[in-house]
């Protein structure tokens, strides 16, 4: 038996049933018991786990409850400006204030034809069945997911019809205040054969929060539907944060995630795509910079499972203070997935004696027709770089925020999103010192 | 798939070391307790020191289990249905010199392809061969003692040398280190002893070979090099077993101690008997192998050629704790048929401005599943440690599998680790190319995969990368080449 | 010496030929010649014996055999070679072993001894000097590093090593300069006897500048649409393959009589 801390064991079972969303239908509250059930035979991962190895979770189940709220709280008014802050044209809003949904805040009435955007709490209410298929899918890959799934507060539910081209991006804004909250937000995402969508995922803490957020998002891609998945996490600097993406892609569709992680003391990220029908293309890109003791662990796993996918994964990390990041990429390559062409890197940058880093970039190949690469470097800026940047005149400082600033950015700019591409370039130049004097030098 | 299809041909044969030597043999009784460690101490007429030592593994080894993380398969193995010692009974008495070995034994070697006489005379390379556990012939010990070198069985070194022995016995794998190395510590029966004294160049290059031959008898052979301070030596192991149905378990330890400014070179092929295709039979090989670079400037490079075995277990690996050590680790895995290979290394970076060199090249066949497994850890204190890893796969036929779980832990920012993977099956074009000329498919498959390992071979000593691509061709072809 | 009737051939399904008929006699240097995806290299691979393509109708007879039944090392050893247009890299494996593997192995197929390490070097290095290539290239490994160039030459050493008794040139030509193209040709006609055709597969005229071939066939949407005399080629030159596949199927019929003619030829 794992040993289990006594914290979580102080969410009453009783309350699962009577208080959350849609408990009053049947097939909601059964998924939720089940779900609840299998986190609680299995408890939280330890580091004896290998999927856990580098991630210690003890933090989180320390914490006083895992109980999610389940009044929607009062905007305050740090999270209207938060929300605010943001461009109302040019985008479909979406905010969520403590894993609630806030339609005060939100923007979402200029929706194309063919493009449905729910509150998840709301349809589980109504007991509607469209995300009924998704919402009951145990999801195996951690006990975290099953956690989600039995105290999931709301979430988006969006449904874009076959053909359906949406072109303004879908920005859903999760944003998190005060002590010991527990947020559990759960994003539905089923996009027809043929539809194209940009949905960009934020999370963004107060710099006081202290919250626990455990987030799962689904996505279904139809045939030739092309999906590209943009995640911000901003979580405040004590904030624990745990996610799932867990993708399916059916024949030729095209797929996309981006992870940037800035924010958050502990992040841990489980990115799963499964490439079910052939001819499909799916990239990974992800970039981590951190600071002080932030912890921020990343692990992907792609599935070639039909023929002739191709897969792509590109990560980058910048690690300073007593930081330390994990990335753990797992591609397999199912028996039959012949022609798959799979490539796979991390990059990452030490800045500091107490920074740690530790990646572990995984094939595991069943099938003989293939092309699969994979690297991985640890390393620091280059000397060479260095000293040019500095005999043109530049002061060591900027150099090296200058070489940061290239590394890390190679990345960013691969977001189709300007405002989002924006904002990563001006959170990234904030990080680095001097960074405003590279800016005025790009 | 015509290229599918003539692989899967190719790639049956039969073992062609199976054959089983009749040999009267000591045997002591079957299983594993307390007394059959202290029978084996005895036996070995082993002061109390070693005794105390086998005592406190086979204590240790009670409170372990199997690992079972590796990516492997097999039904568990049944440790009480083993003997634990087996000696061949000719050595009683003890050869004074190749004359007065068992002339079958001797025609054993021969058929192995290593004739003592001939390697003697031609190859200037002295052999200690380990027969079952004991070794029942050393040669060349006489040119090698007026340089200070010992080279010797392991019974004989815990005779003649205790204070070495107890000096750096587990010090480098602790009998508490893993299950296997605990139960070996416990029970190893014999092996080779090395070491090469100050500022000595090892004027000819040291071997070994294993081989397992009486039935159920788990061979439990255990290494230990010692390269003084400036000294280098180059040691080789080949390792080959009859056929046989019952699996037998080989849980062997290696341990290389090289001191400031000193080399060693540690060179295996093993081609231990990998069961049939049908994966009936063949050696489980769990194997510890690790050298520890104590001295500053001194260096360990293994190298590895792996074709046998129904299932490899090993490590190779290097504690790089002097300033300035080298490691390096070059490894050719093939696994054909149901053979399957968890192999790969360690390289810790301890010492300041180290560096470590990994090349592998994996190459699966049949039902083959090949996973290369390797841990880069750069320690806190290891300023400008330096890693490169190189790591190749390539697959024959569509059953098999290449599995690629590399670690890499970095804590100190001025270290430069890289790694580099890729997977590919050999490239229609290429065998078209080489048919088109004229050459046979099975000869083409076979030119194609040697250079494929062709960095790895070249860090062999001549014969045995001679050997190696020998071995390498066997394996692959069908009954025609 | 090769005698193709109505072939047929796809690729996943694909029809790349679509009924090609040729004769190719001993002593005959033929040119085909053809814009890009009118199956050229199709024809050239799919004599060499490539497993890619289909054969779905029709027959090649090569020295009164079935050549189709043939396996490639079959062909290879009964003399039909195939210049690669991109010549495969096979790395770790040094271009003498390569060479001298392929070489016993076409002699062993016709119970000649085979040569020995020093007796091939003597062959090998005085070809190369013929082709102008550098001793050194003999210990790198095949084709790995080479340049387009390079590449190009070490397949005309290979030919003029092994001595088929067919060669198929596939784009031999492509990417040189014009020295190295002088060289080529040299190397080409130096292996013109009356006992060896050649089939030269090109896009441009300019090899047959230095190569003159005794027919050139035009190659168009898997068929030959043309043939004629060396002088083809230099039409193609001046008016472009339009010229060619605008009256294609009026010259359906005068290109078939055209070919009987040819063949009729002495």
């Amino acid at each position: 038996m794992h040993a289990q801390p006594q914290s979580w064991q102080n969410i009453a079972l009783s309350l699962v049933p009577y208080e959350l969303a849609g408990n009053s239908t049947p097939w909601v509250l059964a998924t939720r018991k089940a779900a609840f059930k299998r986190f609680e035979s299995h408890g939280f991962p330890t580091r004896r786990e290998e999927e856990w190895k580098y991630t210690d979770v003890s933090l989180i189940s320390k914490r006083g409850t895992l109980a999610p709220d389940n009044i929607p709280p009062e905007a305050s008014s740090e999270a209207k400006l938060l929300a605010w802050t943001l461009p109302s044209e040019g985008m479909h809003l979406m905010v969520f204030v403590n894993g609630h949904f806030d339609s005060g805040l939100s923007n979402i009435d200029d929706l194309p034809a063919g493009v449905q955007i729910s509150s998840l709490a709301d349809m589980l209410d109504e007991g509607a069945e469209l995300p009924k298929d998704l919402f009951k899918q145990q999801h195996e890959h951690t006990v975290f997911s099953a956690l989600n799934n039995a105290f999931v507060t709301d979430g988006a539910v969006l449904n874009i019809t076959p053909n359906t081209v949406v072109n303004k991006p879908i920005y859903i804004l999760l944003i998190a205040s005060g002590h010991g909250t527990a947020i559990y937000p759960r994003m539905i995402i089923m996009a027809g054969a043929g539809a194209r969508a940009t949905i960009i995922e934020h999370y963004m803490g107060t710099l006081d929060a202290h919250n626990f957020t455990n987030a799962t998002t689904q996505i279904n891609l139809g045939d030739g539907a092309t999906i590209e998945h943009c995640k911000l996490t901003q979580e405040g600097p004590a904030a624990a944060h745990i996610a799932g993406i867990h993708v399916q892609q059916a024949e030729g569709s095209h797929f996309t995630s981006k992870s940037f992680v800035f924010g958050g003391r502990l992040v841990r990220n489980d990115i799963t795509v499964s490439l079910n029908e052939p001819n499909c293309t799916c990239t990974l890109d992800g970039l981590y910079l951190l600071n002080d003791k932030q912890h921020v662990d990343h692990h992907t796993r792609i599935d070639h499972i039909a023929a002739s996918c191709t897969s792509r994964e590109y990560y980058r990390g910048v690690l300073d203070g007593e930081s330390r990041g994990v990335f753990n990429g797992k591609v397999i390559v199912h028996h039959g997935a012949n022609n798959t062409d799979a490539n796979q890197t991390n990059h990452n940058l030490l800045l500091s004696r107490q920074a740690e880093i530790d990646t572990k970039p995984q094939l595991e190949i069943f099938a003989d027709d293939v092309k699969c690469t994979h690297g991985a470097t640890v390393g620091q800026l280059s000397d060479e770089s260095l000293f040019y940047l500095r005999s043109r005149g530049l002061d060591e400082v900027v150099a090296r925020s200058m070489l940061i600033y290239g590394f890390a950015n190679d990345i960013i700019r691969g977001v189709n999103v300007p405002y989002l591409r924006t904002r990563l370039e001006h959170l990234l130049l904030d990080r680095l010192p001097q960074g405003e004097m590279v800016k005025e030098l790009l | 798939m015509t290229t599918t299809k003539q692989l899967d041909e190719l790639i049956n044969r039969e073992y062609q070391h199976g054959f089983y030597t009749q040999l009267e043999a000591d045997t002591i009784p079957l299983g594993l307790n307390e007394s059959t460690v202290r029978l084996i101490s005895a036996k070995k007429n082993e002061p109390a020191f070693m005794l105390e030592w086998r005592l406190k593994a086979y204590q240790h080894w009670l409170t372990l289990s199997e690992p079972t993380w590796p990516n492997l398969h097999y039904p568990p193995i049944d440790y009480q249905h083993a003997y634990y010692y087996s000696a061949p009974k000719s050595e009683k008495t003890g050869p004074r010199d190749l004359s007065e070995i068992d002339p079958e034994l001797l025609r054993t070697y021969e058929k192995l392809g290593i004739p003592l006489r001939e390697q003697q005379v031609l190859a200037g390379v002295a052999v200690d061969a380990v027969f079952d556990s004991v070794s029942v012939a050393t040669t060349f010990k006489q040119k090698l003692s007026t340089l200070g070198i010992i080279f010797c069985p392991f019974s004989e070194a815990v005779q003649k040398h205790p204070e070495l022995v107890q000096q750096y016995l587990g010090s480098v794998v602790p009998y508490t280190d893993n299950f296997f190395a605990s139960l070996n510590a416990a029970v190893f029966s014999d092996g080779s002893f090395c070491y090469i004294p100050p500022g000595v160049r090892c004027p000819m290059e040291l071997s070994t070979y294993f081989r397992i031959n009486a039935k159920n008898t788990g061979q439990f052979e255990r290494t230990l090099i010692i390269a003084d301070k400036d000294s280098y030596v180059s040691y080789l192991e080949g390792c080959t077993a009859p056929m046989r149905d019952e699996n037998q378990l080989h849980a062997a330890v290696v341990e290389l101690i090289a001191l400031e400014g000193a080399r060693i070179k540690y060179a295996t092929v093993q081609n231990w008997y990998p069961g049939d295709k049908d994966g009936k039979g063949g050696i489980y090989n769990f194997v510890t192998k690790r050298g520890d670079c104590r001295g500053d400037r001194s260096h360990i490079s293994w190298t590895q050629v792996e074709t046998g075995s129904a299932i490899t277990w090993k490590y190779p690996s290097v504690i790089l704790r002097g300033n300035g050590s080298v490691g390096e680790f070059y490894s050719v895995a093939l696994t054909n048929h149901h053979q399957q290979a968890d192999t790969g290394t360690k390289m810790i970076h301890i010492g300041q401005d180290t560096k470590s060199t990994v090349l592998s090249k994996g190459i699966s066949a049949g039902y083959g599943q090949n996973t290369y497994r390797g841990l880069i850890k750069v320690l806190s204190g290891a300023e400008n440690a330096r890693n490169y890893t190189q790591c190749d796969s390539l697959l024959l036929g569509s059953k098999c599998g290449a599995h690629t779980f590399p670690y890499i832990e970095v804590k100190n920012p001025s270290a430069k680790v890289e790694h580099e993977a890729s997977t590919s099956r050999i490239g229609e074009d290429q065998l078209f190319y080489c048919t088109q000329r004229g050459i046979p498919p099975e000869d083409a498959v076979s030119m194609i995969v040697s250079g494929f390992c062709k960095a790895v071979f070249q860090e062999l000593p001549m014969e045995f990368a001679v050997e190696a691509q020998k071995l390498l061709g066997v394996s692959l072809e069908g009954g025609t080449g | 010496m090769l005698s193709i009737k109505n072939l047929h051939a796809s690729i996943d399904g694909k029809e790349i030929l679509r009924g090609i008929d040729l004769e190719v006699k001993a002593g005959e240097v033929h040119a085909i010649m053809g814009p890009n995806a009118s199956g050229k290299t199709t024809l050239a691979q799919l004599l060499a014996g490539r497993a890619l393509y289909a054969v779905t109708a029709g027959s090649v007879q090569y020295l009164g055999r079935d050549l189709l039944s043939m396996t490639p090392e079959q062909r290879a050893c009964e003399g039909v070679f195939l210049a690669f247009q991109y010549p495969v890299e096979i790395p770790g494996i040094s271009n003498a072993l390569f060479l001298k593997t392929a070489l016993n192995a076409i002699r062993k197929y016709h119970l000649l001894p085979e040569l020995d390490a020093m007796d091939f070097l003597s062959l090998v290095r005085e070809r190369m000097k013929r082709v102008g290539m550098d001793d050194a290239m003999l210990l790198r490994a095949v084709n790995e590093g080479f340049s387009g160039g390079e590449k190009k030459r070490n397949e005309i050493l290979q030919l003029s090593v092994l001595q088929p008794k067919l060669a198929i040139l596939d784009e031999t030509d492509s990417g040189l300069d014009i020295d190295a193209l002088k060289l080529i040709a040299d190397g080409i006609n130096d292996m013109r006897d009356h006992e060896r055709a050649i089939i030269l597969v090109t896009h441009y005229q300019r090899l047959l500048d230095y190569v003159v071939p005794d027919m050139v066939h035009v190659l168009s949407q898997g068929r030959i649409v043309k043939s004629g005399g060396a002088d083809l080629a230099k039409n193609l030159e001046q008016h472009g393959y339009s010229w060619v596949n605008t009256d294609a199927i009026a010259n359906q019929a005068i290109q078939n009589s055209q070919i009987t003619q040819a063949n009729q030829a002495p």
